[in-house]
């Protein structure tokens, strides 16, 4: 067969009910047919039509991703789900809580960097900063590394959230 | 808007029967428990809705099962809690993998036990997840007309299903208004049942231009109900195309038809797998690409361009990468197809039709099924041939359980109609078929019902011989008994060098006084020329009845593309079996 082989990333918009279990539906699906998650985030978007958003990166061959979307399409609960790899274009988004503890020049140099990557302070001690970062996963991986010789000692991630461009909704 | 729900309120047990009413249950199979006796109450106070009570939860699900095959119509189920649910479990999933509609009440703890790991809890919802097209847990009376509606309807609609209700005890006893059948879209569910009209046409002319085609169906035909066999009949008798079919498609197509090439696959005809792997154009409706159907999947029809019609969108390009997928019903593309050939006046090339149909006579003069019967020892094949010629013209309807009996089954008996046939195919569950069988007959009182059966197979769930007796169900078990768990033991022939490991039962009932131990009657069957005479008898017998019959031990199902084959590297027969082949574990 001359199929792709090649594995790519992808980002899935997944449109669901606010109901209970629906998580528990997409992720066994994942588990279960044996798909990856690299980051999965969810929330709820509607209150009042009870809906929330599903934001998953995945990764496959064309064939694996052409499944899961249809594997997702056919969880009853599931309205929508949009490939914002293939039908963005789209723009993603992470945010970080980045906490870095020390004393003296390592301190100081931690808020100058942070500064240069435009992440907010928002806690502080004598001896400790944590850090609101927002950004493309490779820019908070980047401040992450930056961090780490300056005392880095926890981190906190929501995973990738993203929308497309332009003036559709999903 | 919703229906508006009258302002009487009723017990959640009376809205469950209300509902099951309204969708025009007659029967539910099951077994009482504690975490249902609301509803089992409820049910001792009526007499629209007949009862089937089983010994095992597992039995009420494949009665269902058969139930729904053979009548189209969704089967129901009704178990307690914990181990009610989980002993349904196995149900549940080869109603999954074989499109069955199926709605499974389950029992729960009360609301406020969950999660307290009270007497007979489990999560029900977390098991059955992934055994179940969709599942519900109602936590609150107000919900339960509904839910249950919509259960009905998500089973029946699209790809059919098992659709689990978890019914918490004290919901059945809570009083809430009756909602009736939604007659409104559902939020989110949309199956798609039309297909797109653009492909069906590049379907049509791809279809016209074919010089090599081979229809080949599946479950998806049956399905889509009586009407999408009929379509399918016309449409392959306009093109004058061979045709063949998956194990869960058979009786779509009548079998005595000239153009049927015989079932397809892993024990498939010679011709229906030569004809697949060198076609040009195939032609997919309600199959999905199955691996007992594909073998090695890197030489599957290697020119063929493929058209593929499934109401599953996940099933297009899953396994084979097809040229033109079509989602939709198969019944519905059939018909379109047809309006859009006939309004085309498309001709086939005639020419390459005949030259095509004269190599599949060619394959077909292999006769790849013939056998000869000689001697004391009965074989399997001869057992199967006689059973179909002295059955075949009653009103009559097929069981299976799993294996070798299974597969001689589906190669030597014909089925001119779809739904007389019930057999477990994707999930392949041994205990199946007696079960289904009870199923059928409750369906069906008057027909005549056989489970052909495995003496390994038939002890999984022969507890359900006594349903059978005790709601006079005169089902049929015919047992071709070799004492082997013979299909894995034919892999143990042919790629464990004939090492048997704990493939042959030593210990073995005595079938005849089992059924009689039971209350039906027995027969044994030791030579050949007592066959007619015995299957004469099963078939007047007016109680359960099992019938013993000993075959050889050794026999083996041929034609077989073993697994990780292609289907030209087809093995005939023990000739074929070089004791060199290795079981790829990497394969299924």
């Amino acid at each position: 067969m001359t199929q792709d082989q090649t594995v790519n990333q992808h980002t899935m918009a997944v449109l669901v009910d606010n109901e209970a279990g629906v998580l528990a539906r997409v992720i066994g699906l994942f588990s279960g047919r044996g798909y990856n998650i690299e980051s999965l985030t969810v929330a709820e978007t509607d209150h009042e039509e009870g809906l929330s958003r599903i934001t998953i990166v995945t990764s496959g061959t064309s064939m694996v991703i052409e499944q899961i979307k249809a594997q997702l399409e056919r969880l009853v609960p599931i309205h929508r789900v949009q490939d914002l790899t293939i039908e963005g274009p789209s723009v993603e988004r992470e945010l970080a809580l980045v906490k870095v503890a020390g004393t003296g020049d390592p301190r100081v140099e931690s808020l100058r960097l942070a500064d240069a990557f435009r992440a907010r302070v928002i806690d502080t001690t004598t001896k400790s900063f944590t850090f609101e970062i927002t950004g493309t996963s490779s820019k908070i991986d980047a401040f992450i590394g930056l961090m780490k010789p300056l005392g880095l000692v926890d981190v906190s991630r929501t995973g990738i959230v993203a929308i497309t461009r332009g003036i559709d909704r999903l | 808007m919703p229906p508006k729900p009258s302002q009487e309120l009723m017990e959640g047990a009376e809205i469950i029967l209300k509902a099951l009413v309204e969708q025009g249950v007659d029967t539910i199979f099951g077994y009482p428990g504690g975490a249902v006796l609301p509803l089992y109450d409820a049910l001792f106070k009526q007499n629209q809705i007949h009862h089937i009570l089983v010994h095992h939860e597992q039995g009420a699900v494949h009665a269902a099962e058969g139930y729904a095959r053979s009548t189209g119509k969704p089967g129901v189920v009704l178990v307690t809690s914990g181990p009610g649910a989980t002993n349904a479990v196995t149900g549940m999933v080869d109603a999954l993998m074989d499109s069955i509609p199926l709605v499974i009440l389950t029992g729960q703890v009360p609301t406020q036990l969950i999660g307290t790991d009270a007497f007979q809890e489990a999560d029900t919802i977390g098991i059955t997840r992934a055994a179940t097209k969709h599942n519900y847990l109602v936590k609150d009376v107000a919900d339960l007309g509904r839910v249950i509606h919509e259960a009905f309807y998500v089973a029946t609609t699209g790809r059919p299903g098992p659709v689990v209700v978890d019914l918490p005890k004290n919901i059945q006893v809570e009083k809430g208004p009756y909602t009736g059948s939604p007659r409104v879209k559902h939020k989110s569910y949309r199956p798609q049942i039309k297909g797109d009209i653009d492909a069906i046409k590049a379907a049509i002319e791809l279809i016209a231009g074919a010089k090599k085609p081979v229809f080949y169906t599946g479950g998806g035909i049956i399905n889509s109900g009586p009407g999408a066999s009929l379509l399918l009949r016309e449409f392959v008798h306009m093109t004058g195309f061979p045709i063949t079919s998956t194990l869960m498609g058979l009786g779509a197509f009548a079998a005595s038809d000239k153009q049927w090439l015989g079932m397809l696959g892993m024990h498939g005809t010679y011709e229906a797998n030569m004809a697949m792997h060198d076609c040009d154009v195939m032609i997919n409706i309600g199959a999905r690409f199955d691996d007992r159907i594909t073998g090695r999947l890197d030489a599957f029809s290697p020119n063929s361009k493929k058209i593929h019609v499934d109401i599953d969108r996940a099933n297009i390009n899953k396994c084979i990468r097809v040229d033109i997928p079509i989602v939709g019903d198969a019944g519905h593309v059939l018909e379109d197809m047809i309006k859009i050939w006939k309004a085309n006046v498309t001709q086939v090339d005639t020419d390459a039709r005949e030259s095509w149909w004269a190599e599949i006579e060619e394959w077909r003069a292999k006769d790849c099924l013939s056998f000869e019967q000689s001697g004391d020892v009965i074989l399997p094949q001869y057992a199967l041939h006689r059973l179909h010629e002295l059955t075949k013209d009653k009103d009559r309807y097929i069981t299976t359980e799993v294996g070798q009996h299974q597969m001689w089954a589906a190669q030597y008996l014909k089925f001119e109609d779809p739904n007389r046939w019930m057999t477990s195919g994707g999930l392949g569950t041994m205990g199946y078929g007696l079960p289904a069988a009870v199923g059928v007959q409750v369906a069906h009182p008057g027909a005549l019902v056989i489970d052909v059966a495995g003496e390994a197979s038939i002890m999984m769930n022969i507890q359900e011989f006594s349903t059978a007796v005790q709601h006079d169900l005169p089902i049929k078990i015919f047992i071709l008994n070799n004492q082997y768990m013979g299909m894995v033991r034919q892999w143990q022939d042919i790629t464990y060098e004939g090492r048997y490991s704990h493939t042959y039962s030593e210990a073995l009932p005595d079938f005849v006084k089992l059924a009689e131990a039971m209350g039906g009657v027995g027969y044994r069957i030791e030579k050949p020329d007592e066959l007619d005479s015995v299957i004469k008898k099963m078939i007047k017998s007016t109680k359960p009845t099992i019938v013993d019959c000993r075959v050889a031990q050794l026999e083996n199902c041929y034609p077989m593309v073993p697994s990780g084959a292609a289907h030209n590297e087809m093995i005939l027969g023990p000739e074929d079996v070089n004791m060199t082949r290795k079981d790829d574990p990497t394969l299924v």
